[in-house]
């Protein structure tokens, strides 16, 4: 240890006196704020010993939380009131330093990047070309594997649904709705038979029928066959992102898709006449067989959803 | 009065570095960046050797780039699924998801099996080098104080990097891992008091379970990589702050390093080197097959292959497992399996506590306390080398030792046989090694001009047919020029004498 102080190079250290204001607690009775921190101190203790009996007894989780929440919090406040009544009050100063270097240290970094970075490009042009090429080719083709391995190219699937001519409109459980099915007012969600999974990209499949009239319903010129006995179907994808449009406002024949309040008029071919949806929602032409089941004409006549860049 | 602002008067605002200049102004007016230059100027010494470290950093850097496309596709879930994939011979087999997804992201997703093979081989040559590079320092004595520090970093990342390789291993869920998987349970088993708590806890209960593929999925892609990669940090920060060790030469001494600068002659060679180790990872990812899943099948708890051997990491404790006797010990009603905590636990424990002991170790021995900056040759320190290769030999005769069925059957042996040859030679071989390494240093530390250049001799056979050798003569070819080292130059003046005193002014 001696040998040790003899090497010791006397240093100028800035020194403060004990009793000097700066380093008295802000406290004005720090033996009370001290009494009060061991207090909340042991609650917390209690609180960490409270956690580990209820989880050992399988607690109820508000006691679990409670247990550990409360001990936590105490600790906290105990710890953050150490810091603020009992440590030394100051104030001391540190001094800001510009970050912004002396010129020279700019011109000596600005010559290593520019003249000895630079120099060795400018030396021989040809490979730091050929270089770059190569390698902006590689950043280029390389999002090759990371995009196109993701998933199939969208091709038709946008623009066809599961709808063919002559599909049988089943509900979700697989029944087959017949035209004595369903009162005047009524709705229901339908799916072309075989189809009725809403995974693995079938959902563009759903519909949803309306019974509006007895007599056979047109919605909008060119559609006379397409609702036979009053029942309408209208694809059940807002036209908008493409949330189920599943709510049927049956006084004023309007479906409202329930995610951004668009509305569309089931009498004028969906036609939205409130909200931010830019589109009416494809109609399904229905007929009738002759055993009275509903089926479809054909596949909707226009891809059913939200719009996207190759929709025409 | 307002000056007329001209395209001169614009460029000579922004000085004498032009439009680059002035955006690492601005940019040193926010952050202060112009002070990096020291990092810019930062020297690297020249060694083949000291490359091998770079060789794990990018094949870690690979590992984790193909890693993420992996993740992309594989499901961590042993529910069980028909297999309807595009591999035929398994088409309508009951698989796990992990096992139907690894085969799915193999064969049915574009580039999948290259990725793969590069993750696999990655792996095997980022633990590897790994093993190189620490084999590097230790022999040449890097680890010596000041770099105690990161040298258990290193050792801890070794540690990592294994762990880390078992637990990708088992995700794939093929037989082969399977079988990892549950002698991996068992050796959890066999540690005393809390052996099967562990192993219940980390399967969440008997073998298989249906947690392990993802727990280990969490760990494997999240846990452990995350500390790798703050521990990777940490090590290459104390390599820069401690600066790079070197080998003693002409103008090379404790207080100073010589070599080249990193801005850009070594940032130009290592780039390129990580290139090297893309191009080579990908050219055997292409070429060499690994870890063929498709052909060892799902993993079933009731089916087993022949010759099912770990990653080439994992072989010397599978070497040990299987020399270790039978012996197991039963008192007061409790059984302690010593033939597998012994070989599974305690002997890599004994192993990497001698790793991590060494600095220290070394510290006690010699009584050295100083700072060390020149490397050793492994010859000038013949115990330490002796030691080091005698822990080497025995981790590798471990090694062998895992393959003693094959062996046994490629040479016509008996098994038996084999076996018991392992055991008595796993005790010579480190013994035999150390003595003859010792030796081999100690004549080479001696020998008459070691750690001098060579120079050529020339050997005459006298009519008598006696053969005589001598020096042979001066030649200029013969001498090794080396310029003297000077500090990297702030400036590089083109075709006119620097000034005297090698000082620039600069025009501003």
């Amino acid at each position: 240890m001696s040998t040790n102080e003899e090497h010791r190079t006397p240093v100028s250290l800035s020194s403060v006196s004990e009793n000097d204001p700066r380093m008295q607690p802000a406290a004005k009775n720090p033996e009370r704020v001290e009494r009060w921190i061991a207090l909340l101190f042991v609650l917390g203790f209690v609180g960490f010993i409270g956690f580990g009996w209820a989880y050992w007894v399988d607690a109820a989780p508000w006691i679990l939380g409670s247990t550990v929440g409360i001990a936590f919090s105490l600790i906290g406040i105990g710890v953050v009131a150490w810091g603020k009544y009992l440590m030394p009050k100051g104030p001391f100063v540190e001094e800001r330093h510009d970050l912004r270097s002396t010129d020279e240290e700019r011109d000596a970094f600005a010559a290593a990047i520019i003249q000895r970075g630079g120099g060795v490009i400018k030396r021989r042009p040809m490979l730091g070309a050929l270089l770059g090429g190569g390698l902006g080719v590689f950043g280029i083709v390389a999002l090759f594997p990371v995009l196109r391995s993701l998933g199939p190219l969208p091709g038709k699937t946008l623009t066809r649904t599961d709808w063919k001519k002559g599909s049988y409109l089943v509900t979700q459980d697989g029944r087959r709705i017949h035209v004595d099915d369903y009162k005047i007012s009524e709705v229901a969600t339908v799916f072309p038979e075989g189809f009725e999974e809403t995974t693995n990209g079938q959902a563009v499949d759903q519909t949803i029928i309306i019974r509006l009239d007895t007599e056979d319903f047109t919605t909008k010129k060119g559609r006379e066959t397409w609702g036979p006995a009053g029942y309408v179907a209208y694809s059940k994808l807002c036209s908008h992102l493409g949330c189920p449009v599943g709510l049927y406002e049956q006084q004023l024949q309007l479906l409202v898709c329930p995610c951004h309040q668009s509305m569309f008029d089931v009498t004028v071919g969906a036609q939205p006449n409130f909200g931010p949806a830019p589109r009416p929602l494809p109609q399904l032409p229905l007929f009738i067989d002759k055993d009275g089941y509903l089926r479809s004409q054909s596949d909707y006549l226009e891809p059913v959803g939200p719009g996207y860049w190759e929709r025409s | 009065m307002s000056e007329v602002k001209t395209k001169r008067t614009a460029k000579a605002a922004r000085g004498p570095y032009g439009n680059v200049g002035h955006a690492l102004n601005e940019l040193d007016d926010r952050l202060g960046s112009a002070k990096a230059r020291n990092f810019l100027d930062k020297i690297f010494p020249d060694h083949w050797s000291f490359m091998l470290g770079e060789i794990a950093l990018y094949s870690f850097v690979i590992i984790l780039v193909t890693g993420t496309f992996l993740t992309l596709y594989y499901v961590p879930s042993q529910t069980v699924v028909t297999y309807r994939g595009s591999y035929a011979p398994l088409y309508g087999i009951k698989v796990t998801q992990a096992f139907a997804s690894s085969v799915d992201l193999t064969f049915g997703v574009r580039g999948g099996l290259l990725m793969r093979q590069m993750h696999h081989w990655a792996c095997d040559i980022f633990i590897g080098a790994m093993v190189v590079h620490m084999a590097r320092v230790f022999f040449t004595g890097a680890f010596r104080k000041p770099r105690e520090l990161n040298y258990s970093i290193g050792t801890t990342l070794l540690t990592l990097g294994i762990v880390n390789g078992f637990l990708g291993y088992s995700l794939p869920d093929d037989l082969v891992s399977g079988t990892g998987l549950r002698i991996a349970y068992s050796i959890l088993e066999s540690v005393p008091v809390v052996g099967t708590y562990l192993a219940f806890f980390i399967f969440g209960g008997n073998f298989p379970g249906t947690a392990v593929i993802p727990r280990f999925f969490i760990l494997h892609v999240l846990l452990v990589p995350g500390i790798i990669m703050a521990m990777v940090g940490a090590h290459l920060f104390l390599l820069v702050r401690q600066k790079h060790t070197q080998f003693p030469g002409p103008g090379r001494t404790e207080k100073n390093v010589v070599g080249t600068p990193m801005f850009p002659v070594f940032m130009g060679k290592t780039t390129g080197y990580l290139f090297i180790v893309t191009g080579v990872t990908a050219l055997l990812g292409a070429f060499v097959q690994i870890n063929p899943i498709w052909l060892f099948g799902p993993y079933d708890a009731a089916k087993i292959s022949y010759a099912v051997q770990p990653d080439w990491y994992m072989g010397f404790l599978d070497g040990a497992l299987r020399i270790a006797p039978a012996w197991q010990t039963n008192n007061f009603g409790h059984t302690i399996p010593w033939e597998v905590t012994f070989p599974a636990l305690i002997l890599p424990g004994i192993i990497f506590g001698i790793a991590y002991a060494w600095p220290a170790l070394e510290r006690k021995l010699t009584g050295d306390k100083e700072l060390h900056n020149l490397l050793d040759r492994p010859s000038e320190v013949p115990v330490r080398t002796a030691a080091g290769s005698a822990v080497l030999a025995l981790v590798i005769w471990l090694f062998i030792a895992s393959s003693t069925d094959v062996i046994a059957n490629f040479m016509h042996l008996s098994l038996n046989n084999v076996l018991w040859f392992m055991r008595i030679a796993t005790f010579i071989v480190p013994v035999l090694t150390y003595i003859i390494t010792l030796k081999i240093c100690q004549e080479m530390r001696d020998a008459d001009g070691s750690g001098r250049r060579k120079t050529p001799n020339l050997v005459t056979r006298t009519s008598e047919g006696e053969y005589v050798s001598a020096a042979a003569p001066y030649h200029e070819e013969m001498e090794h020029h080396e310029e003297v080292a000077v500090p990297v130059p702030t400036f590089v003046v083109k075709d006119e004498a620097p000034s005297s005193d090698g000082v620039r002014t600069v025009e501003r």
